[in-house]
This record gives structure tokens, C-alpha cells and sequence, in this order.
């Protein structure tokens, strides 16, 4: 784990990021990552990979208009929202 | 009159249904509960005005008959719920101001059975902890003091660490939490509380604030083992809106737990690898205690091996980041919560999100986002998912020999704000005992067990296979009557006497 690494990372994950943040999470995240390497250990060649503990199969349901309609309820927490639209910073000149 | 707060909410219920007392007055009685104890800061938000029309509504409801079987009980709610027009923040500043438009549905149970909601507590911010440290909104103190070290105070334990201390300090009868890798288990064990977290899938996450999806699963609180088989019964259920939610009938757990069937008979496995290095004599001393009781009672003991448990919080701390990352990247600063304006759309999300996010979530993303990213997707993710099937054959194969698991929930008591904070590590290790069953999807609880040297509390947890919550149940009801905890935390007793 690198700052460079870092940086990309934090890219990646939409957080801006001050030079001093990035010089700490350096060790922590290395250790973070050392400590989750003993996994290493472990044979797993024959070993499927399991996602979920959900024994269950997706069902489809009847498809009809179940919802809808709220537009406002939707909107009520935006920071910023016009005519029912979502508001966001221009993104095209 | 009784001391209210002090009821189970068993006993709550029946003196409720004698007209002993209304559901006003008992509520009255833990909101002034609330306000002598609002210090040890286990609610995030107070909501005195909903609880009273709830308990008026209850009592209306019980004049004319129709009372539900929790009708009247006040109760706190983990803030990781959402209420419908209640302040909603998983403890995040990124949410804060955040007014649910809707109900999540375990919150609507509880409702439908009468339940009257004291407030919203608090936990570690997205329920990423096991201290109730990373909350914006600051920290919870534990109502129990080390003797030795009366001055200090000491962490709830977390996640849920505001409600289960809002069940220890007589603040709520119960309480509704979540458990991710432990997060009602650890701090029922550092409150001396009882909690259960139900098999995955036994409950709606429909509503829940999202952490790690696969694992995410909501609880209870009681003061008793009976009283979370009340809670529980409500809150369970298949729900539609929730996928992975089964389609599996509830059984009436506190009818089977009256039952009173004891454990005579029952194998109960002991898993080898949870003697971990450097464990407290303290927690040796009440794990073996409990073994004990349960030999007493008629249970055959039957050590047992879970050879891959010790991978356990490593394969979690892959596990649950990459799903964060995944389930927080929906906080954009667009659609709800903070924003902070940037130059640009993608300055706008790193803004938003730099300021919105505590540094153990941004933390986790980060990991998170790391394990996913192109060239580490298989090293990382795609193996521990394999580890995590591993981790569930070894239960699968412990249970063939015995019907329940014993084993400590945490590896230490209650310890002071503050530590453990130096290295993130430290603090995972906290989930050790209880990470096992929360990847491989099963019921745990965790009992009080007694008190430590210091007068602080200790927990046994009990394990069972997938969907046989009736079997933690009966096994924790029968670790309660033998340890007979009655303890309970000075500055609670003292309000009592004065």
C-alpha cells in the first residue's frame, strides 16, 4: 500500500482526499490488508465461492404497476430539486 | 406504584392487560427516564410526542378490546431504521436531516403489534463498529463502571451500542437493533443485556440503512430471553419487498420457550478453536460456568471443531468493505442527505463524500473499493467468498453432532472510550466470536452470564443451525435461570433507592 495507491483508490471511490489523510490511511490500510493476507493460508482451489447464505430463489412477482406516483415523496429529501427534477451541477458546457 | 422501568416487558404487558397501569403512564415513565439519563447519550433522537400519541392510541385500543400482542410496550429503534418522517442517519452525518418518507418493514411489525417508539438510538456510524465510537453524533457511556476504575467511561459495545444501553440503564423495555457481524451479540454482552440476531433471511431488511447486504440481519434487545422471543416474533416474517427475506412461518417462540422444556438431553457443541491465545481468564471462567450449568441441567457436552472460524474476521473485513463500497456509493449528494458543492459533478461526490463520512467508514470504502478493483477482484473478494463457504461446512458438519453451540460473545468486557482506536485491527478483533455465525447466516444470541472481577458484565453466546431460533431460545433460557443475573448498573440502582 502506497500513496499513489491511496490516490487511486480514493479516486475510484468518489472521496476527496487532503495530502494528510492519504499519508495516514497509508499504514492503516496496509495493515488492514496484511492482516486480511493470512486468507493466503487457506486451500481453496476445489472451493466454489459462496455470495449468499440466502438459500432461496428469487421469485418473480405478478408484473404489474405496484407503485408510483410520488414524485414529491421522492423529491422531499433532495438538496436541491426544481419543476420535480433533481438539481445538479452543470455537467456539459 | 412499581418502578415502571424497571418491568420486563413480559411483566410490562401483563400489567398492562390488568389495567395495573396504561401504556401513557408507563411510556411517561421511561421519557422521564430518558431525560435523567440523556448523558450517557443513547439516543440520537428523543421522539416524546410520537410515543405519547402512540401509548394514548394504545390504551384507546385496549379500552375497546383490541389490543396486539405487544400493545402499549415502549421501546427504542436503532437509528439504521427507517421512520416514516422521522429523522433517519445511521449515525452518519451524510444523512443527517434525512426524513424517511416511508416505514421500513420490520419498524411497521413492531407497530402493528402495538409497539410505542421512545426514540431513535445510536450506534457506530453505518454500523461499522463494535464501540458506538464512530457516530457523528457522539459517543454512548455504557450505564456500568469498572469498580476498579470508577472514573472512566466505558464504550456500550456496537453497533447497536445505544440500544442496548438504553435497555440496561431502564430507558426501554427493548429495543430493535441489527447485527452484522456481531453488533447486537457484543454489546448485549458489554450492557448485560440479553440480544438475539435471527437466522439470515428470518426478517425483512426492506428499510434497513444497507452495510453489508449479505449479512445485514435486524435483532432485538430484551432484559430477558422471554422478552426477546416477544420482540422477535414481531419483528420476523417474509416481506415481499425484500428478496432474500424466506418465505418460512414463524414460529410462536414464546409459547414454545413457555413451555419450559430445559436441555435435558440436548448435545451442546464446544468449539475447540474459539480457545483463542491470550484469552481473559475471565472469559475461560464463564465459558467453562456455562458448560457447567448445561451439564447440570441434563445437556451432553460434545467438543466439536470449526477449523476455518479463525479466518473468520479476515474473510469479513473483505466481505463486508466490498459491499459497502458497493451499497454507500448511493450517497452522492443528488438524491437525499448533505451535499457540498463542487465545480464539477464528480467534485460534487468527492466533496459531499469526503465531508459526509467519518474516517471508519472511509476507511471501509476504501478497503472495499480496493478488493473490487481490476487485478485484486480475485485475490481478495472472489477468496473469501470461498472461505466463507468453508466457514459454513464446518457448522454444517459441527452440527451433525450437537444441537446448539456455547462459546463466549466477546473476548473482553466493556473497556474505555477511546481505546482501541490507535490501530483499526484492534477493533475488528472485537467480532471474533461472533463473526463466524453471521457469515455462515445463523441465529446467535448472547446471554448475561455474570459479572467480572470488576463488577462489569460478561455474555455467553449461544449458536444454533439455520432457522432453529427455538433452539437458541431454549438453550439461552436455560443459561439465564442457572447464572440468575440480577445485577444491575449502580447509577440505575441508585435512582431506585433514592
Amino acid at each position: 500500500m502506497d500513496e499513489a495507491t491511496v490516490r487511486r483508490v480514493a479516486r475510484l471511490a468518489r472521496l476527496e482526499m487532503s495530502d494528510e489523510e492519504v499519508a495516514r490511511l497509508v499504514p492503516q490500510l496496509g495493515n488492514i490488508m496484511t492482516f486480511v493476507e493470512q486468507l493466503g493460508e487457506v486451500d481453496t482451489d476445489a472451493v466454489e465461492p459462496l455470495a449468499s447464505v440466502a438459500d432461496i430463489d428469487l421469485r418473480l412477482r405478478e408484473d404489474t404497476v405496484t407503485d408510483g406516483g410520488i414524485a414529491n415523496d421522492v423529491l422531499a429529501n433532495a438538496p436541491e430539486d426544481m419543476e420535480g427534477f433533481f438539481v445538479v451541477p452543470k455537467v456539459v458546457e | 406504584m412499581t418502578n415502571l422501568t424497571h418491568l420486563t416487558l413480559a411483566e410490562a404487558l401483563k400489567g398492562l392487560e390488568n389495567k395495573d397501569f396504561t401504556s401513557v403512564e408507563i411510556t411517561q415513565a421511561h421519557l422521564d427516564a430518558m431525560e435523567s439519563m440523556r448523558h450517557l447519550n443513547a439516543y440520537v433522537i428523543e421522539t416524546p410526542e410520537i410515543a405519547l400519541a402512540q401509548a394514548k392510541a394504545s390504551d384507546d385500543r385496549r379500552a375497546k378490546g383490541n389490543a396486539g400482542p405487544l400493545d402499549g410496550a415502549p421501546i427504542s429503534v436503532k437509528d439504521v431504521f427507517c421512520t416514516k418522517e422521522v429523522q433517519t442517519t445511521a449515525s452518519s452525518h451524510i444523512l443527517e436531516g434525512f426524513i424517511p418518507k416511508y416505514e421500513s418493514t420490520v419498524t411497521q411489525n413492531i407497530f402493528n403489534d402495538g409497539v410505542v417508539m421512545l426514540g431513535k438510538t445510536n450506534m457506530d456510524e453505518f454500523a461499522m463498529g463494535a464501540s458506538t465510537t464512530t457516530s457523528y453524533f457522539g459517543n454512548t457511556i455504557n450505564p456500568w463502571k469498572n469498580k476498579s476504575d470508577p472514573g472512566k467511561d466505558l464504550v456500550p459495545g456496537g453497533s447497536s451500542g445505544g440500544s442496548a444501553a438504553s435497555v440496561a440503564a431502564r430507558m426501554a423495555l427493548g429495543s430493535l437493533g441489527s447485527d452484522t457481524n456481531g453488533s447486537i451479540r457484543q454489546p448485549s454482552s458489554f450492557c448485560g443485556i440479553t440480544g438475539i440476531k435471527p437466522t439470515y433471511g428470518r426478517c425483512s431488511r426492506w428499510g434497513i440503512v444497507a452495510f453489508a447486504s449479505s449479512l445485514d440481519q435486524a435483532g432485538v434487545f430484551g432484559r430477558t430471553v422471554e422478552d426477546c422471543a416477544l420482540l422477535l416474533k414481531s419483528v420476523c416474517g417474509h416481506d415481499p419487498k425484500d428478496s432474500t427475506s424466506a418465505k418460512i412461518d414463524v414460529p410462536d417462540w414464546p409459547k414454545l420457550l413457555s413451555s419450559n422444556q430445559g436441555v435435558k438431553g440436548l448435545r451442546i457443541g464446544i468449539p475447540k478453536e474459539f480457545r483463542v491465545d491470550g484469552m481473559p481468564d475471565e472469559i475461560e471462567k464463564i465459558w467453562q460456568q456455562g458448560i457447567d450449568w448445561l451439564k447440570d441441567e441434563g445437556a451432553e457436552i460434545v467438543d466439536i471443531s470449526l477449523p476455518h472460524s479463525t479466518y473468520s474476521v479476515p474473510a469479513y473485513y473483505i466481505i463486508a468493505p466490498a459491499e459497502a463500497s458497493s451499497n454507500l456509493a448511493r450517497y452522492d449528494g443528488v438524491r437525499y442527505g448533505l451535499r457540498e458543492d463542487g465545480e464539477d459533478l464528480i467534485e460534487t461526490y468527492e466533496k459531499t463524500r469526503a465531508a459526509g463520512f467519518g474516517d471508519e467508514v472511509k476507511r471501509r470504502i476504501m478497503i472495499g473499493t480496493y478488493v473490487l478493483s481490476a487485478g485484486y477482484y480475485d485475490a481478495y473478494y472472489i477468496k473469501a467468498q470461498k472461505i466463507r463457504r468453508l466457514i459454513v461446512e464446518d457448522f454444517q458438519k459441527a452440527f451433525e453432532k450437537c444441537d446448539a453451540l456455547l462459546a463466549p460473545t466477546s473476548p473482553s468486557v466493556a473497556f474505555p472510550i477511546g481505546e482501541k482506536l490507535d490501530d483499526p485491527v484492534k477493533m475488528y478483533l472485537e467480532d471474533v466470536f461472533t463473526s463466524p455465525a453471521s457469515l455462515a447466516g445463523l441465529p446467535g444470541m448472547s446471554v448475561p452470564a455474570g459479572l467480572n472481577a470488576d463488577g462489569l458484565p460478561l455474555g455467553l453466546q449461544i449458536i444454533g443451525r439455520q432457522w432453529d431460533e427455538e433452539m437458541v431460545l431454549r438453550v439461552g433460557a436455560a443459561v439465564e435461570k442457572a447464572a440468575n443475573f440480577s445485577a444491575i448498573p449502580e447509577m440505575v440502582d441508585t435512582k431506585l433507592a433514592a
